[in-house]
Order: C-alpha cells, then sequence, then structure tokens
C-alpha cells in the first residue's frame, strides 16, 4: 500500500476528527480523497505538523490526529521529546513512514534505512508506540482513539503518489473554517 | 520595578496562556517567573521553529500563545515566519532577547544582532527595541497590537534593557 491508500482507508475515521496534514503531497492527497473544514492543510513549513497539532491538543479537549511523514519528522525530531513529556491524552501522531521524500522525488530518507522512529519515539519518552503494516493503519488508529491515550503511530508502507491537484484554497479560508470546526 | 514580574503580569493581563521558550541568560528570570505563574502553560521547545508551530496549534485551538527566545532565532524561523504565521495570518508576540548589543561580552552574537532588524524588516514584522527600563510600559500596548491585527510582532530587549550582564 501507498500513502494515498491508507488515507482512503482511514478517511471515515478522519472524517469526524480534528486533522492537521502534513505539507506537499500529503495534504494534496487527503484534501481530494475528503476534504473537511476539520482538516487543517500545511501548504508550506515541512516540519511542524506534529507541533501545530500538540499545540491545538493541549488548548483544547476535541482529539487532534496528526498526519506526518518520516521525512517531515526527520526533519523536526526535537519534537519527539516535547510530545513526551507534554502529555495530552487527545493526541496522535500518525507517521506514514514510507521510507522517502515522497514530495519531492521520492528520496530515500534514512527512516527506511537504519532508523527506526519507533525506537527514537520510545527512547524520547513517548509511553504509547505502535508501528504497523499500512494494512493494520485504520484498526490501529481506531484503537488509539478509544484508548483515549496519547499515542504515536508508525504505519510502515510503500513509497509512491497519488497525482492530485494542488491545493488552490486561500491558506487564511483554510485557518478560518478550520478554527469554527474546533469551536463547533 | 521588577520587569520579570511586569512582563509575565502583562501576558497574564492579555489572556497570553501559551508560552513557548527557548532559553537566554538574559530571558532566565522571566522564563521563571513564567513557570510560577499557574495561568500560563509553559512548553519549553528544542528549536524556536517547533515552538512556533506550537504556538500556531494552540492560538488555532483558541488559546493566545507568545514564543520567548533570543535574536538568533530570527535565522532560524523565517521559513516559519513566513509560510505559517503570516500565510495563515496568525498572532504571535515575540518577545526576543536582543544578543550583540551594547555590553556583550561575546563577540559572535554581534553576528546575528547586525541583520536582525535588516531581517525583521524584510519580513515587514512590526518590531519594537526595549533599551530602557521604563521601555516596558508599553509591552500592554504592544500585546494588544499584535491579537488586533494578526501578525507576528517583534519585541527586542537589549543587554542595557535588563540590566547588563553583571560580572561577565
Amino acid at each position: 500500500m501507498i500513502r494515498s491508500e491508507i488515507l482512503k482507508e482511514i478517511a471515515p475515521i478522519l472524517r469526524d476528527q480534528l486533522v492537521v496534514c502534513n505539507i506537499g503531497i500529503p495534504s494534496q492527497e487527503l484534501h481530494a480523497i475528503d476534504d473537511q473544514p476539520t482538516n487543517f492543510y500545511m501548504l508550506g513549513t515541512m516540519g511542524l505538523a506534529s507541533s501545530i497539532g500538540l499545540g491545538l491538543a493541549l488548548a483544547q479537549p476535541k482529539p487532534v490526529i496528526v498526519i506526518d511523514g518520516d521525512g517531515s519528522v526527520l526533519t523536526n525530531l526535537g519534537t519527539l521529546p516535547t510530545i513526551a513529556n507534554n502529555v495530552a491524552d487527545n493526541y496522535i501522531l500518525l507517521i506514514v513512514d514510507n521510507g522517502s521524500y515522497g514530495s519531492t522525488g521520492d528520496q530515500p530518507t534514512y527512516a527506511g534505512q537504519k532508523t527506526s522512529l519507533a525506537k527514537m519515539a520510545e527512547a524520547a519518552g513517548c509511553d504509547r508506540v505502535v508501528e504497523c503494516q499500512a494494512e493494520d493503519t485504520g484498526r490501529v488508529l481506531q484503537e488509539a482513539l478509544d484508548a483515549k491515550k496519547m499515542t504515536i503511530i508508525v504505519s510502515k508502507c510503500e513509497s509512491g503518489n497519488a497525482k492530485m491537484p494542488p491545493i488552490t484554497m486561500d491558506p487564511v479560508v483554510i485557518r478560518d473554517r478550520f478554527m469554527k470546526a474546533v469551536q463547533s | 520595578m521588577n520587569i520579570d514580574k511586569k512582563i509575565t503580569d502583562d501576558l497574564m493581563a492579555n489572556d497570553i496562556s501559551f508560552v513557548t521558550t527557548v532559553p537566554c541568560k538574559q530571558l532566565a528570570g522571566v522564563i521563571a517567573e513564567i513557570d510560577e505563574r499557574d495561568g500560563i502553560y509553559h512548553i519549553p521547545s528544542n528549536k524556536e521553529d517547533e515552538g512556533m508551530g506550537l504556538c500556531a496549534g494552540a492560538w488555532m485551538g483558541g488559546k493566545r500563545p507568545a514564543i520567548i527566545m533570543q535574536n538568533t532565532a530570527i535565522g532560524v524561523t523565517i521559513n516559519t515566519l513566513a509560510t505559517l504565521i503570516q500565510y495563515y495570518r496568525m498572532p504571535l508576540p515575540m518577545l526576543i532577547s536582543y544578543r550583540g548589543e551594547l555590553r556583550e561580552p561575546i563577540a559572535c552574537q554581534v553576528e546575528m544582532a547586525v541583520h536582525t532588524k535588516a531581517l525583521l524588516a524584510q519580513l515587514n514584522i512590526p518590531t519594537y527595541h526595549f533599551h530602557h527600563q521604563a521601555d516596558v510600559e508599553e509591552l500592554d500596548a504592544i500585546l494588544k497590537y499584535t491579537f488586533m491585527c494578526n501578525k507576528p510582532v517583534a519585541i527586542l530587549t537589549d543587554a542595557n534593557f535588563w540590566g547588563g550582564y553583571g560580572d561577565q
């Protein structure tokens, strides 16, 4: 399975939740599969999805699901200790780990080689870390929501992208409708 | 006047309840003061761009944020300021220790000091420079201005403002 197939499969779970989605093709794919006002699409700033989601989870009680990538987490590795030491049980970080920088031409990341992001999250102090195969992502995500415990999921999948159009929505519109969804 | 208390009082009076910090010796007192206050969630970040991400999320979640950091961080956060905070039109007060100014003992700090105001100007970020203790009287108005216009706003605080470096 590639990332877009995972997103299609978990779209029914995501639909009712606040979702912060990583920059580039992941956001384009989610936007094309199931655009929702509860989705915050990152149009720039690689690496900060997990941080934005954590701030959001700490500020309000609704569950927050962050869809991140292995390359983006590697870009902002300091996020893992911050997550571990600021426990928000309404926070789920789903790292779609395809071992590559998908948005820039599928160059390999170190997460696809010797580096384990799940072990790094554990070493950072994250209490609930689940590594799974792509096919099990929906089940593991639903279990994390039901557990109501801060969870880091590392979903190992194949490299590859679906051909989707860029998001042309104005960033202030994305942000404004998202904030209204947070408050509703 | 206790500057650390005055700054923290102003943050709280403006409903700022989520503060991220990357420390600086000059900011140690205000960071300690923030830790003392129950009404502020203090979340240290490992790098300033990470901290801005946390602040962006907290603001969308309904809390007013602030970031406390050194001016060297301007070099780290230009992309985040342009493509997250400014692009999505978010307010972010940035209380910045302005290292490399008068009374600075570390020569290397001057290298980013000479770029600080130029970079902030290039980004069209409203910038205030606290040089004397009395300048802190403007902080309340600056915070109100920040949340009125939904922009990042820089408050540069130099060594003279903080009272020098003691025995260094």
